[in-house]
């Protein structure tokens, strides 16, 4: 099923639920800037409990340095709009995937200039490389420099048309 | 220097989660090793975000022990750091090919190899663990070793069916390496001990894993190293000469700064 940011707010119970979840549209991934965190699926659930404000994420990658820094720019966010209880949860299960991204994230991906990823979810098909397009020209002619990219969730690629090189969000 | 659970289920839950964690500390502290030194810009990214990734990966296993250790202690918490960076070579129970020196870029791919094609079949069968912790963190690591195993198995094949230097090197690492990955398969006590299907008994994945290195080792046109005498005792903090220098550099700063924070 496709995400939308509209999907996911209206699934939202109130008001005030739905105002935090704008508010955090407007938290950026620190490395990929034109993403929010709701772009990216890290934002898994919202809950006000007992006058406690809970905001459930979860990691991308195990290693993701970012992580830290999300956290604490949500908190800051939180602050600034008056949210005095705040808890930040970090739910590891169920694994975060790249089937969470929004298709307004995978659109903002490609203006940047990364490619978004191609299919859906984990399965080994990716292990196959399926043609990725260049965000730059749009041809189909690339090819795989190396998994490993700028940080663990993009991969290396190369335009064999308009000869860029371009970074791809892999399926994860 | 904390005290080990004294119900004996924590405890080998504790045993186990540091096993986890500690075979990937060190086995992504000597990739990191190669900071700047990669023979390629785009491999020498790609070997620091393995390494990335594996102490991710230590960092959630720390964490769920640190909170294990806690629950049973109501004085003095310990976090994750405590764990990684104070305590001694002979409470680490790391596998021993993972404090291997990194060697040529072969003999590194070899340890990559052969320790994330382990790392696969058991984070597979962990997430199947009735601990939901457990089987939480193998489910998020098992999706990042897919990549491990992919990129060091094509390089494995590229300097095994490559020049004669890149053939011999590779061909030299596997040889020097293979007797470290018995161990992989010698299940310690707290792997052993398990009504509860809470860990992996790794004996029972050596053959999916043979069968994998056998089929790497074909492409590569490699032989597949001639079994002899396997060195163990890493799981039981019984290590090679290599972690006290690793340990020595990596906990430097905390031991002489104590309770140091950025």
């Amino acid at each position: 099923m496709n995400q939308t940011f509209q999907n996911i707010i209206s699934k939202s119970s109130n008001v005030e639920t739905q105002r935090v979840w704008e508010l955090l549209n407007t938290v950026t991934d620190p490395e990929i800037p034109v993403l929010s965190i709701i772009d990216l699926g890290i934002v898994r659930d919202i809950k006000i409990e007992n006058e406690t404000l809970e905001v459930i994420i979860t990691p991308t990658y195990s290693g993701c340095p970012a992580m830290d820094l999300i956290g604490m720019n949500i908190r800051k966010k939180l602050i600034e709009n008056n949210f005095e209880k705040i808890s930040i949860i970090h739910r590891l299960s169920p694994a975060w995937t790249t089937d969470w991204m929004t298709d307004e994230g995978k659109e903002k991906l490609k203006s940047y200039g990364i490619a978004p990823p191609v299919s859906k979810t984990f399965d080994s098909n990716y292990l196959k490389n399926l043609p990725v397009q260049c965000p730059k020209c749009a041809s189909i002619n690339t090819r795989l420099i190396s998994q490993f990219s700028s940080t663990s969730c993009k991969a290396l690629y190369q335009c064999e048309d308009c000869r860029e090189p371009f970074d791809y969000f892999k399926c994860h | 220097m904390h005290s080990e659970p004294t119900n004996t289920y924590k405890n080998y839950l504790v045993g186990y989660a540091l096993h986890l964690a500690d075979s990937s500390l060190i086995m992504g502290h000597r990739l990191s090793e190669w900071t700047g030194h990669g023979p390629m810009l785009e491999q020498d990214i790609a070997i620091t975000n393995i390494a990335l990734d594996l102490i991710g990966q230590a960092r959630n296993f720390y964490q769920y022990s640190a909170e294990i250790i806690n629950s049973e202690n109501s004085q003095k918490k310990i976090t994750e750091d405590d764990l990684a960076y104070l305590r001694d070579s002979f409470e680490y129970k790391n596998l021993l090919i993972a404090e291997l020196p990194n060697g040529d870029w072969a003999r590194t791919i070899g340890k990559i190899f052969f320790f994330s094609t382990m790392q696969f079949y058991v984070y597979q069968k962990l997430i199947q663990s009735s601990d939901q912790q457990f089987s939480a963190i193998a489910e998020k690591s098992f999706k990042e070793v897919t990549y491990h195993v992919k990129w060091s198995s094509d390089w494995v094949i590229r300097l095994g069916d490559g020049t004669e230097e890149s053939r011999n090197r590779m061909e030299t690492a596997t040889n020097c390496l293979w007797p470290y990955t018995g161990e992989m398969f010698i299940p310690s006590e707290f792997e052993l001990n398990d009504k509860n299907k809470i860990t992996v008994n790794p004996a029972g994945i050596k053959d999916d894993w043979l069968a994998k290195v056998k089929s790497v080792l074909a492409e590569a046109s490699l032989c597949l190293p001639v079994d002899a005498w396997m060195h163990s005792g890493g799981k039981n903090g019984n290590h090679t000469e290599h972690l006290g220098y690793i340990l020595a550099e990596m906990q430097f700063m905390q031991r002489t700064y104590p309770g140091l924070e950025w």
